[in-house]
This record gives C-alpha cells, sequence and structure tokens, in this order.
C-alpha cells in the first residue's frame, strides 16, 4: 500500500534553515544538512529545501546544497527557490537532487514544466503553488465557517505578487504540462498554526491526478491528519513545528497511525 | 587472480550514481562507479542503477560495451544487483521502447502500469517479500521502500519473483531474484534505514561486508 508522506520543509536563507510567518517573519533554526540529517534518521519520508530569497536573489548556493545534502541524505529531497532554467534544473539534480520544485519561472513560462518534464521526467518535477484566497463579493473571509469562498490565487515571487491566475486551474494545467507532484501552499494559512486550508486543498486534490502536498498551516498532528483525511492530500509538509521541538516525525507517524492513516514507522 | 575488493557500479550515463555509491560507503563497503570493462571483469560485486528510459539505457549499455561485460560476468556467477531501470533492463523487452533487445536474463517483460493508477508511481510502499533471500535478512516483513517508476516488470516464471507490491490495487513485481541475479525496483539508497540494511545485505553476498 502506498505510505501518506510526512515532509518536513526547511526554508532556506544565505545557507541557513529559516521559518517565515506568513512569508515575513522569520527565525533561524539552524544548519539544513544537519536538520535534514536528523529527520532522516527520526523517519522522515523526503525533506524539502526552499531557498526562500531565491526568486529575487539569484544565487548558485543551492546548488552546493543539493550536492551536500546528497552527500548525508538516504532518503528523497527536493529542492526549490529561483529555478529559471532547464539548465537549472539540470544542475540540481546533477548535484544529486531527487526532485526540483518550479513556482515562479513555472507561472512566467509554462513550456518550462514540459521541457523539464520531457528532459528529466515528470518524477523529478513538482510544481510550488502558493495559494491565496480572494474574498467573494459583498464580504464573507471564507474562512471555513463562513461564506465559501469563489477561488484562491496564485501568487508569484515567495506571495509577493498576484498573478490573476486560479490556483486550482493553474494546479491541473501543470500536471497537464507535465507536473508529477504539486506542492500547495496556502498563504492564508502559512505560519498561524491554525490548520491546513482544508478546502483549497481538496479542491486541488480533485482537480489532478499526481500527488498533492499540503502546506502552510500545521500547528498540531491533528491538522496532518485531517489534511489527509478530509483535504486529500498525499503528503503533509511542516516546519516549524518539528523545528522547534514541538513534536518529533515519529510522534507524529504513531500519531497518524493510530487514525489508520498507512505511514511508515 | 586477485579480485578488487570494491563493488563496481556501473555508469551508463543515467542518472546520478553518487548517492548509491554513497550509500554503499555508508553501510563501510567500498564502492566505484565507472564503465571500464577490464573493471567490471574484476569486480566482486556489480551494481547496475539507473533511472530514463528502456531504449536510451540499452543503446548507452551497448555503444559503451558493457552488456557483452556483464554478462559474461554475470554468466561467471558474480553477484549482480539492478536497481530501478537497472532491474527492468535485465528482461526480454518493455513496452517504453519496443523492439529494443534487453538483457535476457529474466524471461518475461516490462509493461507500463496501468491507467487505473497514478503514474508515476512515486513513493514510500510495501515490499512483501514472498522468497527466502539473504538480501532481506534483518529487514522486517512489510517493510516500505521508496519507488519512482512508470513501468513495472513481469517475470514469466513465478520462481523469479522475490517480492510484490500492491499499488492502489495493482499489484507489481518488486524485485525478482535468478541465481546470482537480483534486482529491485526501489531504490534502496533513498530508503533510508532498511535500504542501507539492504546494500549491506547485497555486499555481503559479495563477501565485502561483515557480520555484524
Amino acid at each position: 500500500m502506498l505510505l501518506k508522506r510526512i515532509i518536513p520543509c526547511l526554508d532556506v536563507d544565505r545557507g541557513r534553515v529559516v521559518k517565515g510567518t506568513n512569508f515575513v517573519d522569520i527565525r533561524d533554526a539552524g544548519d539544513p544538512v544537519e536538520l535534514a540529517s536528523r529527520y532522516d534518521r527520526e523517519g522522515a519520508d523526503e525533506v524539502v529545501f526552499l531557498d526562500i530569497t531565491a526568486s529575487h536573489e539569484k544565487r548558485d548556493t543551492i546548488v552546493e546544497l543539493a550536492r551536500h545534502c546528497a552527500e548525508e541524505l538516504f532518503i528523497p529531497f527536493t529542492i526549490g527557490g529561483g529555478i529559471r532554467s532547464e539548465d537549472d534544473v539540470r544542475a540540481l539534480l546533477g548535484a544529486g537532487a531527487d526532485k526540483v520544485s518550479l513556482n515562479s519561472a513555472a507561472i512566467k513560462d509554462p513550456g518550462l514544466i514540459a521541457a523539464c518534464a520531457r528532459r528529466f521526467g515528470s518524477q523529478c518535477v513538482v510544481i510550488a503553488i502558493d495559494a491565496k484566497r480572494v474574498g467573494i463579493p459583498g464580504g464573507g473571509t471564507g474562512s471555513d465557517e463562513g461564506a465559501r469562498p469563489l477561488r484562491w490565487e496564485a501568487y508569484l515571487n515567495g506571495g509577493r505578487v498576484a498573478t490573476g491566475l486560479d490556483a486550482v486551474e493553474w494546479a491541473a494545467q501543470a500536471v497537464a504540462l507535465g507536473a508529477g507532484e504539486i506542492l500547495l501552499t496556502s498563504m492564508d494559512r502559512d505560519g498561524t498554526k491554525d490548520g491546513y486550508d482544508l478546502e483549497l486543498t481538496r479542491a486541488v486534490a480533485a482537480a489532478v491526478n499526481v500527488p498533492v502536498i499540503a502546506s502552510g498551516g500545521a500547528g498540531t498532528l491533528e491538522h496532518l491528519a485531517e489534511v489527509i483525511h478530509s483535504g486529500g492530500a498525499d503528503a503533509v509538509l511542516a516546519a516549524s513545528i518539528f523545528h522547534y521541538g514541538e513534536y518529533t516525525i515519529r510522534e507524529a507517524k504513531e500519531y497518524l497511525a493510530a487514525k489508520g492513516i498507512p505511514v511508515r514507522l | 587472480m586477485s579480485s578488487s575488493r570494491a563493488l563496481y557500479i556501473v555508469d551508463y550515463g543515467a542518472g546520478n550514481l553518487r548517492s548509491v555509491q554513497k550509500a554503499f560507503e555508508h553501510v563501510g563497503v567500498e564502492a566505484v562507479v565507472g564503465c571500464d570493462p577490464r573493471a567490471i571483469a574484476n569486480a566482486p560485486g556489480l551494481v547496475l542503477p539507473g533511472v530514463g528510459a528502456f531504449g536510451a539505457a540499452m543503446e548507452q549499455l551497448n555503444s559503451k560495451g558493457l552488456v557483452e561485460s556483464l554478462l559474461s560476468r554475470i554468466e561467471a556467477g558474480v553477484p549482480f544487483l539492478g536497481v530501478c531501470l537497472g532491474l527492468q533492463v535485465l528482461f526480454e523487452q518493455s513496452e517504453e521502447d519496443p523492439g529494443v533487445r534487453g538483457f535476457g536474463l529474466v524471461q518475461g517483460d516490462v509493461r507500463a502500469l496501468p491507467a487505473t493508477v497514478k503514474v508515476p508511481h512515486i513513493g514510500w510502499n510495501q515490499a512483501e517479500v514472498c522468497a527466502c533471500s539473504d538480501l532481506f535478512d534483518d529487514i522486517p516483513e512489510g517493510t516500505a521502500f521508496y519507488f519512482v517508476h512508470g513501468y513495472a516488470v513481469v517475470p514469466r516464471s513465478p520462481g523469479d519473483v522475490l517480492a510484490m507490491t500492491d499499488y492502489a490495487g495493482v499489484t507489481f513485481v518488486s524485485a525478482v531474484e535468478a541465481d546470482n541475479v537480483v534486482g529491485v525496483q526501489f531504490h534502496p539508497e533513498k530508503s533510508s534505514t532498511m535500504g542501507l540494511r539492504f546494500y549491506r545485505n547485497f555486499a555481503r553476498r559479495a563477501g565485502l561486508a561483515d557480520r555484524s
């Protein structure tokens, strides 16, 4: 049986792990390779590194990070942030990354998805989508209890630039072009610890036939279970609940297993 | 004739082999990456990794003259491990590239996973071991390994099946063993502790790892 994955996410800035709250307020949480190795030993199924500054400050250090990680990790890892071209992708995969995550560059040039899928295979092309709820006309903030939002909008450059793209439609288009996985971040929930955006996750999971990794908002272990059970997520991504030692990966997995969710223990 | 004390990881330009090499090093086994037929002739154990397409892999292996050197060593009884695409090329042919001949060491072919499941099959899934093999020593039943593939092998002889995996109701062969030839569809080098243990077991078979 295919197991549900728990994926710690390491946001990396200048070679150090940081975690933003709503992409703004960030705190230092340590060395990426050291932290990722610890997660490997604790039972993480995968690790995602996102260079949060790379979209506007191009750097080659993520290739170096990939090389370093490949030496220390025995689980798959994904690198994203500031990847702009097929050549960037080739460099990261060549340095040992298992997958790359494309965000802004794919929105600006969707052809990049097709080109990378053709050249390297869909299995290593992850499309990251930063989605934000769009309020409905005449009010309503779109909370789970309130009025349903009409849609979610995809954002560029780490959540700095609105695109006007419908996030669910964009996910479907990306998959049609060859994306092998969707890493879906709710900008409304990211850093809040209020739980994942279940409606967003459900909408995207229903629109694509590739795995959806839910991201943004994990505050408790129950949040992880609910986005798998009722959000349809194939994997859950979380950062701060693991980085600051609130829960270990093993505790999270034991909790999910007790809830009847198949995980690797 | 004295043998090298290192495993030989065959490089035919398909994917990153450093991770496989690093995994063997992590369990205390020296492993060399290369495409030298003379080194293949001296290695106590051979590993054929690979990601990519069946046809391109066979073309590379043929053009580098590696197929013959590998086949002669396999016939001589040297422990051989194929990983992912390295498993698939052991078969006669693949739906991925019809008309291209594989090694033909294991009877049967390679077929696309059915459209009823999400393809590629990516993630951690359990290998149900259905034959006795030293390669799964110290690996608990139902252990999960990491998979990334869109095609799966279909051996003609049930006797060649070493492990099966269920993916959303589709059952496929995830490991084969025929004499000294073993192939796995999963990636031990990405399967954390248990994957490393699998590699250690293979190295032991090649006489390269201490029992501990």
